[in-house]
């Protein structure tokens, strides 16, 4: 276990402050890093190093929590603490901020774009979570503003290939949103984390959610489509969500995010504790009821709380990270032989 | 260069006194009295480790009102934030115990999306640096 994580470079990305979140553009070249000091930078290789390609700066007066990559790659949506969230262009290395996403009361937590590029997802400290449309002249319209979550939601997912959007929330649960003519409705709500669940991710097929949480665990749901085999009950025409597994003595502070690679199935997390895990299902293992193994564990990732993971969407095995101390950090990950 | 010398160049460990050292003069937000006179804050109720960079202070506000609870609790983490060497995790939770971490002053101070906003939030800023300013 010790080498399957590799550190290839670790650059300054937000010095004196904090580095919040990281999003690989679809193609994987470029990776966008943002945080306290209210920019954004864009990240991309020349040669073995990574450098800055451009610094977003004009765009919000304060902390840019996170940042999303428009399935196109030509847009980048950032959302940040003061309300707001822009949506920038990209022309060549250049980005300029096309339009700004006004609406909620305070600070924005999260912001993902669907599949299709044709909606996009925001949530608040407001307890809201907004869906806005984009039509073919960059113009966005707030179509739904859900109010389901009791308390400050944190992030924010869509489902890989489905308009069906995961919010994640300061009351300890997750929901699930889909539309319903004309509107969107809250279809199902997923209750176990004993705390503040801080991130989720789909896996690759889009049936099974990964959510962390302040209670220092990962759970894993699994959807269960009306009428399956398994006799998971299901309310009407809506899919029921059931946790099929729980990953708890791994982590011993609060995991910020978790991140599950489209291209291997490997499940990474960002702890408070400063660590980077990495987490591979064992083969063979009960579907309905799936075990996975801790194939990474690097204690001193970061210096402070490491607040991301993501993994490159091309290139497999390669992941990026951030931190507290205002670090970016890039790791090739290695599969151990013996799983 | 001797022994003796090298060991002064070794810092000291930190430990629950000079934890308190930091706090205790922290003005009350609503009264004109430090944490410590207050009884808001007490040495024995400091809890640190060195080895593993933690500091835990509980903390029993003078009125169980949230919003000032808040303050005390946010006073004492940047105070702690501003002190101490960045590796170190500190956490402020309410008294008397055992008031559960999941008691809305204590899920508030633990939550670092929340603190973060509040401590780029001018008024709140301006509440704490208040409590850490000293009185002449």
């Amino acid at each position: 276990m010790k080498d399957s994580l590799v550190l290839l470079g670790r650059v300054s990305a937000h010095p004196d402050s904090r580095c919040w979140f990281l999003a690989w553009n679809p193609a994987g070249t470029l990776l966008a890093s943002c945080g306290g000091d209210r920019r954004v930078r864009i990240w991309g290789t020349e040669g073995d190093s990574w450098i800055c390609k451009s610094v977003l700066s004009e765009g919000h007066q304060r902390t840019v929590r996170k940042v999303a990559w428009s399935p196109c790659g030509n847009y980048l949506a950032s959302a940040s603490f003061d309300a707001t969230t822009c949506i920038w262009k990209k022309n060549q290395d250049d980005f300029e901020c096309v339009t700004t996403l006004e609406g909620h009361e305070n600070e924005v937590k999260s912001v993902a774009w669907a599949p299709s590029g044709n909606l996009l997802a925001t949530c608040s400290r407001d307890k809201s979570v907004w869906v806005w449309e984009v039509d073919e002249e960059d113009e966005y319209e707030c179509v739904s503003v859900l109010n389901s979550h009791t308390q400050d939601v944190k992030h924010v997912v869509w489902h890989p290939s489905q308009e069906l959007l995961a919010s994640a929330s300061y009351d300890d649960t997750v929901k699930l949103y889909r539309e319903e003519e004309d509107d969107w409705v809250c279809c199902a709500t997923l209750e176990g984390h004993e705390s503040t669940v801080w991130s989720l991710a789909f896996d690759p097929s889009g049936q099974r959610l990964a959510s962390c949480s302040d209670d220092r665990t990962v759970r894993i749901w699994r959807q269960y489509l009306p009428g399956n085999e398994q006799g998971v009950a299901c309310s009407g025409s809506d899919p029921s969500w059931k946790c099929i597994c729980t990953l708890s003595g791994f982590h011993s502070r609060t995991i910020y995010d978790v991140a599950w690679c489209q291209l291997t199935g490997a499940l990474a997390t960002a702890c408070g504790d400063d660590a980077i895990r990495v987490f591979e299902e064992d083969p063979g293992s009960d579907p309905q009821q799936p075990t996975f193994s801790l194939t990474a564990h690097l204690r001193q990732a970061h210096s402070q709380d490491v607040n991301c993971v993501a993994w490159n969407p091309k290139e497999p095995g390669l992941l990026a990270s951030c931190s507290d101390d205002g670090e970016v950090a890039f790791w090739k990950y290695k599969r151990p032989e013996s799983l | 260069v001797t022994a003796g010398e090298e060991d002064e160049e070794v810092p000291d460990s930190i430990d629950a006194r000079e934890i308190f050292d930091l706090i205790r003069s922290i003005n009350d937000p609503e009264h004109p009295l430090t944490l410590e006179e207050l009884n808001v804050v007490e040495q024995v109720r400091v809890q640190v480790s060195d080895p593993e960079s933690t500091v835990a202070v509980a903390f029993t506000p003078t009125i169980p009102h949230c919003s000032m609870a808040t303050l005390i609790g946010l006073s004492v983490k940047v105070k702690l934030l501003r002190s101490l060497p960045q590796r170190f995790k500190s956490l402020a939770l309410t008294l008397p115990f055992p008031l559960p971490p999941s008691h809305p002053v204590n899920k508030q101070l633990v939550d670092k999306e929340w603190v973060a906003p509040a401590l780029e939030n001018t008024p709140v800023l301006e509440a704490v640096n208040q409590c850490l300013s000293s009185r002449s």
